[in-house]
């Protein structure tokens, strides 16, 4: 139990290091290509750009963190939150091999599992981008071809009727509410749409906490 | 030294940048590895785990690199490489490049000069900023009470982590359905992303079948890649038909 506690913790610890590093990193890139160009931003610009756009990802950025972060495990949470795409990529890949693995987001064996599929995942989309900018110029038109566009544009409905078969058929009765209540809003609810999915990943967490509380008081679950 | 979205020396920040990433990747799937030896995980647990993985993210990867391409018209080929390989997503970060590029009157034509280009980048690092700010500070007490929750009732502790899945996964589905009422006006695009989902939950369930009934174990680590190609392929004749 002790090397339990100490694993984690140690997960904690370098998680830590390793994301401030990166977070110092990622800020001081701007300052070099100032340095380096000998330039300054234009301050109306920035602060109308982050007018614009902070307030709106810090909020959304917040509530994720809180949805997700309990589903990715600490190892994950590390990583997801400095490569990104977690909801079309790192948390699909983690709850897959879960999954596939038997295990859960709670137990350790869950935090395992996940951080390594979040790390192979996280791994293989930084080589396949960074091979992208090197061939850049061959795989433009290749990538860009108007008859593979459908296929792109449909990466999340393709990734969520294959995960979600596997997780619905095997919970129907947790999973009712929750798809009802979803379908309802997105479809009679205009401002729903791609751009507010984002939002509404928390909701339907919370919802479905909620009722499978109060399912699991009533012993139906 | 003068000012160009594409100057070597910015690929060689990005590059320093983009190598720590890694190796922040490879130290924790190298640490979780050996504590998954310690800890009795089978070894082909693990190797499956790693295969499916990596042949999984393959297609949403390429995705990425198409968003790479797309922002590297108007920012140079750098910076979206950085930006779409650390935290940022395209639609996030053209929001953040057309956001400032407003301000400065440009429109969302390609950044010719070093203020412009230096504002954009640092609209989009600030404003995705929270998450690497307050995870390293946040992470352990959320996932402290995760733990507590599994130790004190494990068979509550199951249900919730399949909720908050659930959860998601149903965010997802209702939002694929989010345009089928344009079908009343005539228009069934909005059908597109059904048939698509449609498709690949099909593919799903098959495959799972055929992995029980022939007992073909290899094919359940590759169910989700197999499944996501199949929709993916399914996209392109049925966006013909229905647009």
């Amino acid at each position: 139990m002790k090397k339990n506690i100490s694993y984690l913790d140690s997960v904690h610890r370098d998680g830590r290091i390793w994301g401030l590093l990166i977070c110092l990193l990622l800020f001081a890139f701007p300052v070099a290509v100032s340095v380096v160009f000998k330039a300054a931003p234009d301050a109306r610009a920035l602060l109308r750009g982050l007018f614009d756009t902070a307030p709106m990802y810090w909020a959304v950025g917040f509530i994720e963190m809180f949805t997700y972060v309990p589903m990715l495990g600490a190892g994950g949470t590390y990583l997801s939150f400095v490569t990104g795409n977690i909801s079309n990529l790192k948390l699909p890949c983690a709850v897959d091999a879960m999954e596939r693995a038997n295990v859960k987001a709670t137990s350790e064996e869950g935090e395992i599992i996940s951080t390594i599929a979040i790390a192979v995942s996280s791994i293989v989309t930084t080589i396949i981008v960074i091979l992208g900018v090197i061939f850049i110029i061959p795989l433009t038109p290749l990538l860009e071809n108007p008859v593979l566009a459908p296929a792109f544009d449909m990466i999340l409905p393709a990734l969520f009727g294959a995960l979600g078969v596997v997780f619905i058929s095997k919970h129907p009765k947790l999973a009712a509410a929750p798809i009802i209540l979803m379908l309802i809003l997105f479809i009679f609810v205009p401002a729903l749409n791609e751009s507010t999915v984002g939002i509404m990943v928390p909701v339907g967490v919370i919802f479905t906490i909620i009722v499978a509380r109060i399912m699991y008081k009533k012993g139906m679950l | 030294m003068e000012f160009s979205a594409n100057h070597p020396i910015l690929f060689v920040m990005v590059g320093i940048i983009i190598a720590v990433v890694l190796a922040q990747s490879f130290y924790f799937l190298f640490r979780a590895m050996k504590r998954a030896k310690e800890i009795g995980i089978a070894k082909k647990t693990i190797s499956s785990t790693i295969t499916s993985a990596a042949i999984f993210t393959i297609a949403p990867a390429v995705a990425i690199l198409l968003g790479v391409i797309v922002l590297s018209q108007k920012l140079g080929l750098a910076v979206p490489w950085l930006r779409l390989s650390v935290i940022g997503s395209l639609s996030y970060e053209t929001i953040a490049a057309e956001n400032t590029l407003k301000a400065l009157g440009d429109g969302v034509s390609a950044i010719t000069n070093a203020p412009a280009f230096i504002s954009v980048i640092w609209v989009m690092t600030i404003s995705i900023a929270v998450g690497l700010i307050f995870v390293p500070l946040l992470t352990k007490k959320i996932q402290g009470g995760m733990i507590k929750m599994g130790t004190k009732d494990k068979k509550w502790g199951d249900i919730f982590s399949n909720a908050m899945f659930l959860g998601m996964i149903s965010a997802f589905v209702g939002y694929v359905f989010c345009d089928v009422s344009l079908a009343f006006k005539g228009d069934f695009t909005g059908l597109i992303p059904v048939c698509v989902m449609a498709a690949s939950a099909v593919a799903m369930a098959v495959i799972g079948l055929l992995a029980t009934k022939l007992k073909i174990r290899w094919l359940t680590d590759y169910a989700l890649p197999i499944s996501l190609i199949c929709g993916m392929a399914f996209a392109i004749p049925v966006t013909g038909w229905l647009s």
